[in-house]
């Protein structure tokens, strides 16, 4: 039993580890300090992901300003005082909400802002984010809210404290950690999302310059590369997945550190 | 809902070691008052050859008792009983002793000349025996009322303890000549009424054990 | 000067008897208290008075109510959802239950210390200082610390933390968490202390420690301390009060309880007779 437990572990992280050496093996070929600065440029010009970086940054804090508050509120809400009907009933949706496609995100998004505003925007690719970040969000507080244990409330309430000052001073602090890493994980999640952005943000080939127009991101870049005729184009596809691997990789990693157990 | 418990095992244990505690008192101070009566020495040396295994015997019941403490940590009722057992043993032990002196005094009595009248001690031992018997009787019973009537007839022993003082001093001065004897038998009659006084107190410790009222050093019952 | 017969003389040495509950005023007086876990009725007519600065034990079976009623004391059932309490209790004459009664201030007066030590995840520092940041007691970051060195030193703890005050709290030993506790709630100087089996998760070296700490503290606070071990009742308490299935069968001083019981059932649950 124990072997054959081991035998899967062992196939389960060698085809990780085959998936980052493969893109690694083909994509720094294409890394240079220019890739990662530069806007892209016609076929034969070189060229490279800078507007695309940046453009991934600005969405992801699009989502997280909408995001993670909302989450968190609700996670708040759902542990402390929805134990009711109702509250199982925005269980419910939430749990839904979590295995909603993104592409029906997207196009929801789609549908609602991006045909009243009569165009593309950042904006509403961080809120496509933002939806699917809430969910997740949300049921990792509530459980992380839940594992707090009950007599750490009863020890502040017993010393005069109100409700809400327990559930801010003693149960989120208490269960912040846990948070933290729902929180990340939902950033390294979001991080990889292309089919909601397609509808909604789009893509560019420059530089941002403002949440109410088009704006590119990693993923859809890669997307559009991969998808070309060009072998250059190729090879940056290839470099430009290397460089969201590293970015989620060291997301994943910086949530390990900073939530490593200190009190 | 009963509970067995080992506590039980040992009160029933204790309440046997003091049974037979109370059984050699009875026995010695019997035979010691037979031994006097009937001038029986050889009555007499058992008794005293017997006090060692009575002695060994409270002990024994100390030991008990400690242990009953001390493992046991007994409360309420059980409480009360293995301190009123405690304090039994060196009551039954004196008494016992008394016994013994009675027979040392019965086989020096042996070589005296007898009494002309009966001045009453052979009824002064009935009653102390019978006390003792009753008070025994109450105390493994529990029975506070039957203790309360022992110790109402501690007054019969010691007026009759006053009357014998007085007949021994008076026959003293009239016949100085058997004065060592009426002063053996003064002694004896001392012995009883001290045994007398014992039962009355561990007739006391069966009504703390019975009710928890301490009835000791007051007048009224 | 004339040589008096005995009979009237005084003993020459005093006689010292522990103090009479009934020589105290009633500090907390629970008149009638029923008391719902929804349909269940935990408490039925309890009536029973506290004596100020005395320590009362609540002994009894599993089950059988002593925890709830003492949660009923500082309204800590309260947040448990569907309960309901019928019945008067009064500290220092006012009713706790009465309609627009301060709970958070009740809390403040009357602290509480719970059976498995419950320290926050922050600094023995901020741990004791909660209470006293909440309430808003003291002014100057001077005063918080005078008061923090006085509820551990209270608790018998100071000198034991007082060069790691910034660590955490969770460092400590389960003994000296306890003790935490009893200085988080002293902070906040409370009248009366409850306390629910306070020592039942600790080792018997710990257990004396805080036995000893209640017996001092006795002297400024009222104590009501829940206990499964009739021993530790004995040993700390002044009154001792049995709760079976929700009832209470008998209210004593803890001599009489132990030694001469008024109930029979008193008795048989003292002895070891039922489980």
């Amino acid at each position: 039993m124990g072997t054959l437990a081991a035998l899967c572990t062992i196939v389960a992280v060698s085809v990780l580890g085959i998936i980052l050496s493969y893109i690694a093996m083909r994509g720094i070929s294409s890394i240079s300090f220019r890739f990662l600065v530069d806007t892209p440029r016609p076929v034969g010009e070189g060229g490279g992901i800078g507007n695309a970086i940046v453009g991934s940054a600005v969405l992801l804090g699009l989502a997280c300003a909408a995001g993670i508050p909302t989450g968190i509120a609700t996670g708040v809400y759902l542990s402390e005082i929805g134990r009711n009907w109702f509250g199982n009933i925005v269980r419910f949706l939430i749990d839904t909400l979590t295995g909603i496609p993104s592409i029906v995100t997207g196009v929801f998004v789609y549908a609602v802002i991006v045909l009243r505003m009569k165009h593309f925007s950042a904006f509403a690719g961080g809120v496509a984010l933002a939806l699917i970040m809430i969910p997740i969000v949300a049921r990792t507080t509530e459980e992380m809210i839940k594992l707090v244990p009950h007599s750490l409330r009863e020890g502040a309430l017993a010393l005069g404290a109100p409700q809400w000052r327990v559930t801010l001073g003693v149960v989120l602090p208490a269960a912040a950690s846990g948070i933290a890493t729902g929180v990340m994980l939902s950033i390294a999640r979001v991080s990889g999302e292309t089919a909601p952005l397609l509808f909604t943000a789009f893509g560019s080939r420059f530089f941002p310059n403002g949440l109410n127009e088009p704006i590119a991101s990693l993923t859809v870049q890669i997307y559009n590369y991969a998808i070309s005729p060009y072998d250059e184009w190729h090879a940056q596809a290839w470099a430009a997945t290397l460089v969201l691997m590293t970015l989620i990789l060291t997301i994943n990693v910086s949530v390990r550190f900073l939530t490593r157990k200190k009190f | 809902m009963e509970v067995h418990r080992h506590l039980d095992e040992e009160l029933d244990e204790l309440r046997d070691s003091i049974m037979r505690l109370g059984g050699e008192a009875e026995a010695a101070l019997r035979r010691a008052m037979h031994a006097l009566s009937e001038r029986d020495i050889a009555a007499a040396n058992e008794v005293l050859e017997h006090d060692d295994a009575i002695d060994e015997l409270e002990v024994e019941v100390d030991r008990q008792c400690i242990d009953i403490f001390v493992l046991r940590q007994p409360a309420a009722r059980d409480l009360r009983f293995v301190m009123s057992v405690a304090k039994t043993a060196p009551l039954l032990e004196r008494i016992a002793d008394h016994a013994c002196n009675i027979a040392r005094a019965a086989t020096d009595l042996a070589g005296e000349p007898e009494l002309k009248n009966d001045i009453g001690m052979g009824r002064m031992g009935e009653i102390a025996s019978s006390m003792l018997t009753g008070a025994l009787d109450a105390f493994t019973r529990s029975d506070a009322d039957a203790a309360r009537a022992i110790i109402k007839r501690d007054a019969e022993i010691n007026d009759l303890y006053n009357h014998i003082f007085r007949d021994l001093i008076e026959l003293m001065v009239k016949e100085p000549g058997t004065a060592t004897r009426d002063a053996r038998l003064l002694l004896v009659a001392k012995h009883l009424e001290r045994i007398g006084d014992y039962v009355t107190d561990i007739s006391e410790l069966t009504v703390y054990m019975a009710e928890a009222a301490v009835i000791k050093h007051r007048r009224g019952i | 000067m004339s040589m008096t017969p005995t009979a009237g003389m005084k003993p020459k040495f005093e006689i010292k008897s522990r103090a009479a509950p009934s020589s105290h005023a009633a500090k907390i007086s629970v008149k009638d208290l029923n008391f719902y876990y929804g349909r269940n009725q935990a408490l039925e007519s309890i009536s029973v008075e506290l004596p100020e600065k005395m320590v009362t034990a609540f002994i009894g079976p599993s089950g059988c109510g002593k925890t709830t009623f003492l949660r009923t004391l500082n309204r800590m059932n309260d947040v448990v959802p569907g309960t309901r309490v019928e019945g008067d209790v009064l500290i220092d004459g006012e009713n706790i239950y009465a309609a627009g009664a301060d709970v958070v201030d009740l809390r403040r007066k009357v602290g509480m210390v719970f059976q498995k030590s419950n320290p926050f995840p922050k600094s023995i520092f901020e741990n004791v200082a909660y209470g006293l940041r909440i309430n808003r007691l003291t002014s100057s970051r001077g005063e918080l610390e005078a008061r923090v060195e006085e509820a551990l030193t209270d608790a018998a703890l100071w000198t034991e933390v007082k060069d790691r005050l910034k660590s955490s709290a969770l460092g400590l030993s389960g003994g000296q968490q306890q003790r935490l506790c009893i200085a988080r709630a002293l902070a906040v100087r409370p009248e009366v202390i409850l306390m629910d089996e306070p020592a039942s998760a600790l080792d018997p070296i710990a257990t004396s420690k805080i036995e000893e700490l209640i017996f001092v503290l006795k002297q400024h606070y009222t104590i009501a301390i829940v206990t499964h071990n009739m021993q530790q009742a004995a040993r700390v308490s002044d009154l001792t009060a049995f709760f079976l299935l929700g009832k209470l069968v008998e209210v004593n001083t803890t001599e009489k309880m132990f030694t001469a019981p008024d109930e029979k059932l008193t008795e048989d649950y003292i002895t070891g007779r039922f489980g």
